[in-house]
């Protein structure tokens, strides 16, 4: 009990349903390879991993430290960009991964610095403002410089020869299931992720995550108390900027492919920011909660409404109410259901509810 | 005859196009609680966040331990020695208590031998140290606010109307938190609108009127002299007692 204390940095979820929900994920995320054999499932599986990471580290700047980027994305693109270019560039070696990864975070930490010395000192509008400037520049970068990115189309590319599909650890079978590369693969998007999720969470419980709190409530405040504020919200800049690539890394080894629509649309920020609000701002288990919903409902939520559509010849007003044509429109209902119910997010509801 | 600490000389401070402070002469003596009064608007508040940096003086002269401070930022003031407890129980109300606490301990650790001596003058804190501080009181409130400012020794406490929406009771707890700091021999600044409060703590007295300070002197001979106290707040102190 101890060992897991210390491995959550004293920050135990509280409730019952809460931890139970949370065990329950671990071990579906650790187990789905086994008991879901399909592409589909291991696919969402390793989205949710990633998204995990992506969302939490976003939940460091707008739920601990209260600052509004619209620039994650790019961040999280310049990492896949980084893997992939590289891996594509120098052949399917690691040492092509940690080169494409080495530079990927060198990029995005001098961005993220520059980005938050100029712009964090001044109102939180204009540092939004700014970042959807340089992530809008960076996105329509990617899609122009085509010889190098592949452009639209994006770029394909081989991964190391272990996460290689068509590799194999051992020729029996486990539960059925081949131990193969892209089982690997899956197994290192897994530990890495729960790797940067307890170091987030180490990070916005130590001193500096009170900080960031104060920060957030109110900066004179903090600023009275002797710390300089911009140093401390560039300094989360870069913390959340560097996992959002390492995040854009895993998610280009899982894809062996990275284009701008996957990894840099404005798509990708909505989804992150519907995430953080459905899971709870300023909980770092918001981030996994809202990551299994919204995955899952993004991936399965059209697949069951054609089943149930399906099954309802008898009733077609019905059925063309939950025609899989929309999905969006009940996902929308979905997420304004989550607001609704539970305005500081699920988590936060269920943390309430324990206290 | 204690040495200055803080000395404030022909201060000026804008507020976008209002000329709040003008001109203010200030001295605040080593060891000392020194209270400063006026009327509402007179700039009292406005005084302590122009020496605290949160508000840039325009003009003037700022010396805090024969330094001048008056160019420096906040955080800079602040790790020089200076505490500022901002009126309207300033707490971080998503910490807990234990929290808040920590934040005022730069280094992230608390003195234990000192956490007890805070403890017991508010002992209030220990009860709901693991408490959300947003919960508490307003009293206990402002109790969390006082000691996070001197979690760790501070040269000068400015404390911003203590007392402001309290009831009689955590008022008389406050006064002899306010006591013990004093026997300790900590520098206070204390603003104030509650007279009787201050006249059984301060050492010595200014009252500010439109921005400048008025009159400066020793506490006892303000408090007993009533038509000074009426020409300079429309008020003897014996109304408040």
């Amino acid at each position: 009990m101890r060992v897991i204390r210390s491995l959550l940095s004293d920050d135990v979820p509280r409730g019952r349903l809460l931890v139970a929900l949370l065990a329950a994920i671990l071990v579906g995320l650790a187990v789905v390879p086994f008991v879901a054999g399909g592409a589909r499932a291991l696919n969402t599986a390793a989205t949710i991993c990633v998204f995990i990471v992506l969302v939490a580290s976003y939940d460091l700047l707008l739920g601990y430290a209260g600052i509004v980027s619209f620039a994650h994305t790019m961040f999280y693109g310049i990492g896949a960009y980084g893997v992939g270019l590289a891996l594509g560039a120098m052949g399917p070696t690691w040492w092509a991964v940690f080169t494409g990864l080495a530079t990927a975070l060198t990029v995005t930490l001098v961005l993220a610095l520059v980005i938050g010395l100029v712009s964090l000192r001044v109102r939180a509008l204009f540092f939004a403002m700014i970042t959807l400037a340089v992530a809008s520049a960076f996105s329509v970068l990617a899609s122009q410089l085509s010889d190098f990115t592949g452009g639209e189309d994006g770029r394909n590319f081989r991964v190391p020869e272990v996460l290689q599909p068509g590799y194999r650890l051992i020729e029996s079978e486990i539960f059925g299931r081949a131990i193969d590369g892209r089982l690997l693969t899956y197994y290192l998007v897994l530990a890495v992720s729960v790797v940067l999720f307890l170091f987030l969470l180490r990070v916005v419980n130590s001193q500096f995550g009170r900080v960031l709190q104060a920060i957030r409530e109110n900066d004179f405040r903090a600023e009275a108390l002797g710390y300089r504020t911009v140093v401390y919200r560039t300094l989360a800049n870069c913390i959340a900027a560097l996992v959002a690539t390492l995040a854009g890394a895993l998610m280009a080894l899982w894809l062996r492919y990275v284009g701008p629509k996957t990894v840099l649309s404005f798509e990708v920020m909505t989804d992150i920011l519907l995430i953080v609000v459905i899971g709870g701002m300023g909980r770092m288990y918001g981030a996994v909660i809202g990551s299994v919903l919204f995955i899952l409902a993004q991936n399965y939520l059209q697949l069951g409404m054609g089943r149930a559509a399906a099954q309802l010849v008898d009733w077609p007003w019905l059925a063309r109410v939950i025609h899989p044509d929309r999905w969006m429109l009940w996902m929308g209902i979905l997420f304004i259901a989550c607001v609704y119910y539970f305005p500081t997010g699920i988590v936060g509801k269920l943390r309430g509810t324990a206290r | 005859m204690a040495e200055a600490l803080l000395t404030l000389a022909g201060v000026h401070t804008h507020i976008g196009q209002y000329h709040i402070l003008q001109g203010v002469d200030l001295e605040v003596r080593e060891g000392e609680l020194t209270a400063l009064l006026g009327r509402n608007g007179a700039g009292k508040t406005t005084t302590l966040r122009t020496i605290m940096g949160l508000w840039k003086a325009s003009q003037g002269r700022l010396r805090f331990e024969g330094r001048d401070i008056a160019a420096l930022a906040t955080p800079e003031i602040a790790r020089a020695g200076v505490a500022y407890v901002p009126e309207s129980m300033a707490v971080f109300s998503d910490l807990t208590v234990r929290e808040n606490l920590v934040l005022g301990a730069r280094q992230g650790r608390l003195d234990s031998a000192r956490l007890e001596w805070i403890l017991g003058f508010l002992p209030a804190l220990g009860k709901f140290w693991n408490h959300q501080a947003g919960n508490l009181s307003g009293g206990q409130k402002q109790m969390l606010a006082i000691a996070r400012a001197i979690v760790e020794p501070r040269r000068l406490l400015l404390v911003d109307e203590p007392t402001k929406g309290l009831a009689p009771a955590i008022v008389q707890s406050l006064l002899a938190a306010f006591r013990e700091l004093k026997a300790t021999g900590t520098t206070i600044l204390l603003v104030e609108q509650n007279v009787s409060f201050v006249k059984r703590l301060g050492d010595r007295v200014a009252v500010m009127d439109d921005g400048r300070i008025v009159h400066a002197g020793p506490m006892p001979d303000f408090a007993a002299d009533r038509a000074l106290q009426m020409r300079l707040l429309g008020l003897a102190m014996e109304a408040h007692t």
